[in-house]
């Protein structure tokens, strides 16, 4: 189970990323029950996420496993583990800072270049190659970057 | 008449009919920057659309899904507001109707998310955090626009004008409703009050407010719009790839 990746930051697995929320055993019926949510409402992996978790319950012989997903509470950048973030960073994406009041969009302040550290970094756009990244550039190596927008 | 389902219903158009407007934008944006903005600001609106249609074809209790609900009935059957359904127009027009939309779909969604119905609750902490992007892409677009050339000026000052008689629509009192829309004008006007002044733009003063769209009346630009959403399914019951 902890090493399903995301389809689509394949550096980070479900669980660091914050969207495997449980794991369970039905009591009744022995079977396991995994919850997960969506990073956003429309995210397209979903699908993709959830015959990746059935392939590899049924790998390590739970080929019954239910998995639920659930939408409160909401999904939240705060959710990605400090692994998570080292990895994202190492992996050229920029990390999330941390979310402020609900329904606010947080300020990004000198969010870091991933590739030489510069705080001189500017948005390209505010939406990216998927629903949870914006596109931004470093002012000091000139290269562009994700980052992973605090939500 | 079914109250709850009656509402998310109307929720579920909204953001399913603007979802499938925005997707237009799709390969013909100003900028590919752009294309992408709404192409995912377009999932974000039909990721509110599938939950809210779920949840509605549960209170009906009539046996239908988001699929049925979207793909299966017919115009007089959409509960969506006219805004939604209007053309794109050019990028001031478009960027008008997603100011209008965001400045009204965040303060609902944030009163949702404190509302007695769960479901609706859960989804309403969901979608105002996608909203509270939409509002600030928006803005920003607004303000550029307005307060840049003459032409852009020009342009989006048209565009407000033309989208704003649909803004009385919006929020109609519906004391019934699980959040009566009528209470939820008041952070409306000051939002965009604050975007048009930034944007060096007029407020209209508008008196014609067309209506009709919560009651299945709407313009013809929705019927168009359903025979291209639909075309596939009707033609292929179920088809999936």
């Amino acid at each position: 189970m902890a090493a399903v990746v995301d389809p689509e930051i394949r550096v980070l697995t479900i669980d660091e990323l914050g969207i495997l929320r449980a794991v369970d055993e039905d009591p009744a019926s022995g079977r396991v029950v995994v919850t997960i949510t969506p990073t956003y409402t429309g995210c397209p992996a979903m699908d993709v996420i959830r015959a990746d978790i059935r392939r590899a319950l049924a790998a390590a012989g739970h080929p019954e496993a239910e998995i639920r997903t659930v939408h409160h509470p909401a999904w939240s950048t705060d959710w990605i583990s400090e692994s998570g973030r080292a990895k994202l960073a190492a992996a050229g994406i920029a990390p999330p800072s941390p979310v402020g009041a609900p329904g606010v969009v947080a300020l990004t302040l000198a969010v870091r270049c991933p590739r030489c550290g510069s705080p001189e970094t500017e948005q390209l756009s505010r939406f990216g190659s998927t629903a949870c990244k914006a596109l931004w550039r470093c002012r000091s190596c000139s290269e562009p970057f994700d980052h992973l927008k605090a939500l | 008449m079914n109250g709850p389902f009656e509402f998310a219903l109307r929720l579920g158009d909204d953001a399913l009919i603007a979802a499938q407007r925005l997707a237009e934008w799709t390969t013909r944006a100003p900028e590919m920057e752009e294309d992408v903005a709404l192409a995912n600001i377009a999932l974000d609106q039909l990721g509110a659309a599938r939950l809210l249609l779920t949840y509605a074809g549960e209170l009906e209790g009539a046996g239908r899904d988001e699929d049925a609900l979207a793909y299966l009935r017919g115009d007089r059957e959409f509960r969506n507001c006219l805004l939604v359904e209007l053309p794109n127009g050019d990028f001031a027009v478009t960027m008008a109707k997603l100011l209008v939309l965001s400045a009204y779909q965040l303060p609902l969604y944030t009163a949702l998310a404190g509302c007695a119905d769960e479901r609706l609750a859960a989804i309403g902490a969901k979608a105002r955090k996608e909203s509270a992007y939409h509002l600030d892409h928006s803005s920003l677009w607004v303000k550029r626009l307005g307060d840049g050339t003459e032409e852009s000026h020009r342009r989006m000052q048209a565009a407000v004008d033309q989208v704003w008689p649909y803004v009385a629509e919006l929020f109609a009192p519906d004391p019934a409703a699980p959040i009566d829309p009528a209470t939820l004008r008041p952070e409306f006007d000051a939002t965009v009050a604050d975007v048009l002044a930034e944007a060096t733009l007029t407020p209209p003063e508008t008196s014609w407010a067309p209506a009709g769209g919560r009651d299945g009346v709407h313009t013809e630009h929705l019927s168009y719009l359903l025979a291209e959403m639909q075309v596939l399914h009707r033609a292929h019951p179920g088809a999936a790839w």
